[in-house]
């Protein structure tokens, strides 16, 4: 039962805050830090209790969790959860409090609606990665949207309304396909075995014809490409990016694209290993346009948020080169990047909304000289500009590396031109930490550093960066089972090689 | 007519007699709360008498009437439904000083007309209860007496009226050519490719879907629908929304499906196309409404679509997938008219986009309310549409109708931007000045309250748990024909 609790704490602390928010927006804030920390808490146990025991123990899921819920169609609630989940859990509530924190001053209005809104985002996305039923993991997809629509369109900046709903659709149309693959999924399953059933491992099980499963794919695909997102299905990317508001954009860009990386791991490649090997070429070749595309773009960017919002863009597109490598290495490279990548974004975002509490501007055009007013928060600005374009010794720089390393060995053309994304995204690391911090103080600004809270946030983000980019043992360790399996069904020619 | 016939046909008479009775009381006292009462008992006295009817089904009452449980959980359905659009509307009549009692005694007799084409199994019943339906609504929706609302009775009188002529020559024609008027009879030649090619059968099929089509507000025969939904007064709205389309659906349902593969031939490319124009017709010209009745008209022509796939789509699904969707919109249609019911004045109605503007600031609950109702409509995971409309892509799926699946999918994605649109504007910021008769400032009564906590619920729980209905439908939809 610890699995379903955690959803449920963040339900209830939604609801709670809301409720409290009318007598004390300050106690609402704490339910809301009290119960991210509570779930926090319980999956650091989990993580404990599993670091204990020999690492050779075959079962596939650390704890589980199966109650029927629809049994005319074989649907269960069924949560299960392994080393992958598990890390991108701990990533989903670190970001949580750090979320709750940075809106500490900022949301000033309707507080308890939008706590309820954020716990639920968490809550989806929780369900999200516990999932192994599918129709239970669309349930979730497309409940951490609604909130997710909310939090932009209530609290978000001047365009909210058009970036909000550009936002829904774009990722409902997918949803929806995604919807229709699971069902059909299913079906085939049915009239193959004569058992109805959406559950996750028996439908790997599934015999498809070439065609069925390449059609399949394709919806799963898609829902996932949009989400990550993947380069011409971005385009939803910047503007919900540029427009949420702080709390919002590190949810998005930490947790919400994650979710399609995720999707990617644990559905498209085992459920469909011969489509996914015969698309690889392809969806390389799309992850290295979008490392290229979105670096450039970042480059030219005068807004910070949407600066931040493109190189997110490039980053994923490592993940997606990545997961298509069809390699262990590129694969585990993808998923240290999904976690680093959150941290390191999720930390710009937060640092984008303390420059804009004080500066009432996002142009970097605006800023420069910020180094002589605020040294501190400069600095931070500058390790976690540093960590973005993937400086050695912070999180990043193991991701990409990895990636491009098992590229390598894939596709040497792909990996060389994936390389020069590294060389854009110095490009535009240096470019906003030269304009926004550096130079003369041509604005006169005047402004407070850092409070101890956002140093607080700022500063854990920092270490876990560093612990990421110096020692990724623990979580490699953690996710290699998980990914070998993902592996190990997807191509089974490589294991065989091997 | 044996006393079992008598038994089974307990629901149809008592709310009949509840008609008659509510007649009588109206001559001797005009009385609000009385007329309001009196319905309501009659309604519930009609749903009690269910299990008493359950226990003799199935069975056939003269040569007009079949009552299997088939018919029967549409009859529970129908009777629920006027019992919301009873309780919803108490209070929108009671702002109005005019003569209010009429509108039950009008609402009873259409259901009994709904009724009576969910039990049909001849053509002559079927027709009774066509016009015993559509008479009753002709004075509904001019009920308020405003000029629109005359403008949109006129409008569906001469409108329904001609269709229901057509209908009738399409009926007079099938029996010219098969010499019965059973619509079992019926059912058997639309799935035998023999007397399906007929041209006299399919012509009369054609002007017969014609009426059918009418009713239930399908592209090509939808133009009514918005003018009618805005005309009407709000309760009328959602009767004929809910009832009157229900009623009619379940007579196609009962028609048309088939277990053995669904519905191919010219009847099946017919509906075909009808699901798929009125899919992506009503989706897309609901896009530029300002009125959220038109908008709700609308997505309803889209609405009919949907259920139109799970009609063709057949199999052994297909039925009880219908008739969830078909509850589960009821339901939620139910709210969201429901919602605007109570927020609407002395002299008007909320109706325009505008009088939501910041409803969610002024009244949480109720703005809640309706969010619910649209997200439903939209088909959002833990809702009854998000689940009704699983089950229709299940039943779909499971006939490889994948391009009715894939303009589903398509167009309630242009769906939801409408509904997205009608939420935005609850959450955005307040008018500045708060007018007297505001929709911020409207008391809620007891009853109306009631009815949407209690269709909140629903909602949920139809998307949360949908095996306590789902069982039911399946048992009663397993021996359709």
């Amino acid at each position: 039962m610890i699995l379903p609790s955690l959803i449920v704490i963040l339900i209830i602390g939604g609801i709670a805050s809301w409720i409290v928010a009318r007598r004390s927006t300050v106690v609402a804030r704490w339910i809301a830090v009290v119960s991210v920390l509570a779930d926090f808490a319980t999956c650091l146990g989990v993580w404990m209790a599993r670091a204990g025991r020999s690492q050779f123990t075959p079962e596939r899921w650390f704890v589980e969790c199966n109650v029927a819920w629809i049994p005319q169609f074989g649907i269960h609630i069924h949560l299960a959860i392994d080393g992958l989940s598990l890390a991108l859990l701990l990533l989903t509530y670190f970001l949580g409090v750090m979320a709750v924190l940075c809106s500490w001053t900022e949301i000033q209005e309707r507080v308890g609606f939008f706590h309820f809104n954020l716990l639920w985002v968490l809550a989806g996305i929780t369900g999200v990665f516990l999932a192994t039923d599918l129709l239970l993991f669309y349930l979730f997809w497309e409940l951490m949207l609604v909130p997710m629509y909310f939090l932009i369109g209530i609290w978000g900046h001047e365009r909210r309304i058009y970036a909000s709903t550009k936002f829904f659709l774009f990722t409902q149309l997918s949803g929806l396909l995604m919807l229709i693959a699971i069902v059909a999924l299913a079906v085939f399953h049915y009239q193959s075995t004569g058992v109805f059933t959406f559950d996750y491992e028996q439908l790997l099980q599934t015999t498809l014809s070439p065609r069925a499963a390449r059609l399949l794919m394709l919806g799963f695909l898609i829902a996932f490409a949009v989400k990550l997102p993947a380069f011409p299905f971005h385009t939803w990317l910047p503007d919900a990016h540029t427009e949420a508001p702080t709390a919002g954009s590190v949810v998005l860009a930490g947790l919400l694209l994650k979710t399609g990386a995720y999707g990617l791991i644990r559905f498209v490649l085992p459920l469909f290993p011969g489509p996914s090997h015969e698309l690889a070429p392809l969806m390389m070749t799309i992850g290295v346009i979008g490392i290229l595309y979105g670096a450039v773009l970042a480059v030219g960017q005068t807004d910070l948020k949407r600066l931040v919002a493109y190189t997110s863009v490039s980053h994923m597109g490592f993940v997606l080169l990545g997961v298509f490598a069809g390699n262990q290495i590129a694969l585990e490279g993808a998923v240290v990047q999904m976690i680093s990548h959150g941290i390191s974004t999720g930390a710009l975002f937060i640092l984008a909304g303390l420059l804009q509490e004080r500066l009432h501007t996002r142009e970097i055009s605006q800023m420069g000289g910020l180094w002589e007013t605020m040294p501190v928060l400069s600095g931070a600005g500058l390790v976690f500009a540093m960590a973005s374009l993937g400086l050695p010794g912070l999180g990043d720089f193991v991701g990409e590396f990895l990636v491009l390393l098992g590229t390598y060995r894939a596709n040497v053309g792909l990996a060389t031109v994936a390389t020069l994304g590294l060389l854009a995204a110095t490009l535009y690391g240096l470019r906003f930490a030269q304009g926004a911090f550096q130079g003369p103080n041509r604005h006169h600004w005047r402004l407070p550093d850092m409070r101890p809270r956002e140093w607080a946030a700022l500063g854990l983000m920092m270490i876990c960066l560093v612990w990421i980019g110096l020692y990724p043992q623990p979580v490699l360790r953690a996710i290699r089972p998980s990914l070998a399996t993902a592996q190990q069904s997807a191509l089974p020619q490589e294991l065989v090689r091997r | 007519m044996s006393h079992a016939d008598f038994t089974a046909s307990l629901p149809m008479l008592i709310v009949s007699v509840t008609a008659v009775l509510l007649m009588l009381s109206i001559a001797i006292r005009r009385s609000h709360m009385a007329a309001a009462a009196i319905s309501l008992i009659g309604l519930f006295v009609a749903l009690a008498s269910l299990p008493f009817a359950s226990s003799v089904v199935p069975r056939q009452v003269t040569a007009f009437f079949i009552f299997d449980s088939y018919s029967l959980i549409y009859v529970a359905i129908l009777l629920l439904a006027t019992a919301f659009v009873f309780l919803l509307g108490y209070d929108y009549l009671d702002r109005r000083k005019e003569h209010r009692e009429e509108f039950y005694l009008l609402v009873l007799l259409a259901t009994t007309g709904a009724m009576v084409l969910v039990a049909s199994r001849n053509f002559a019943s079927f027709f009774l209860g066509l016009e015993l339906l559509s008479v009753a609504l002709y004075t509904l929706i001019a009920y308020a007496r405003t000029e629109r609302a005359v403008e949109a009775g006129i409008k569906y009188l001469i409108l329904a009226a001609s269709s229901s002529s057509i209908l009738l020559f399409g009926l007079a024609l099938i029996y010219s050519g098969s010499g019965t008027m059973e619509l079992s009879q019926f059912t058997a030649m639309t799935h035998s490719t023999r007397q399906a090619s007929s041209l006299l059968f399919l012509a009369g099929l054609a002007l017969t879907l014609t009426g059918v089509g009418f009713k239930l507000a399908v592209v090509p025969f939808h133009l009514w629908t918005p003018d009618v939904y805005e005309g009407a007064p709000l309760p009328v709205t959602t009767f004929i929304a809910t009832i009157s389309k229900g009623g009619m659906f379940a007579l196609l349902l009962r028609w048309f499906h088939s277990e053995v593969g669904g519905l191919a031939g010219a009847p099946g490319l017919v509906l075909s196309i009808i699901a798929i124009a009125s899919m992506l017709t009503g989706n897309l010209l609901a896009l530029r409404q300002t009125n959220v009745k038109r908008i709700l008209a609308y997505s309803s022509i889209a609405h009919m679509g949907y259920l139109l796939v799970a009609l063709l789509a057949g199999g052994v699904l297909g039925a009880s997938a219908a008739t969830y969707y078909l509850a589960a919109y009821m339901v939620t249609i139910l709210g969201a008219f429901g919602t605007m019911t109570v927020l609407s004045g002395t002299r008007w109605e909320a109706a325009s986009l505008d009088s939501f503007r910041g409803l969610f600031w002024q009244r949480p609950l109720v703005a809640a309310t309706f969010t619910t109702m649209l997200l439903s409509l939209a088909g959002i995971p833990l809702t009854a549409g998000f689940l009704g409309k699983f089950y229709v892509l299940i039943a779909g799926a499971s006939q490889s109708r994948w391009v009715l699946l894939f303009t589903l999918v398509v167009s309630s994605t242009i769906g939801l931007f409408y509904y997205l649109r009608i939420i935005v504007v609850m959450y955005s910021q307040p008018a500045e000045h708060i007018a007297a008769g505001d929709p911020g400032t409207l008391p809620l009564s007891i009853p109306a309250a009631l009815a949407l906590a209690a269709l909140t619920g629903l909602v949920f729980l139809l998307g949360v748990y949908p095996a306590l209905l789902w069982n039911v439908i399946v048992e009663a939809t397993h021996n359709l024909g």
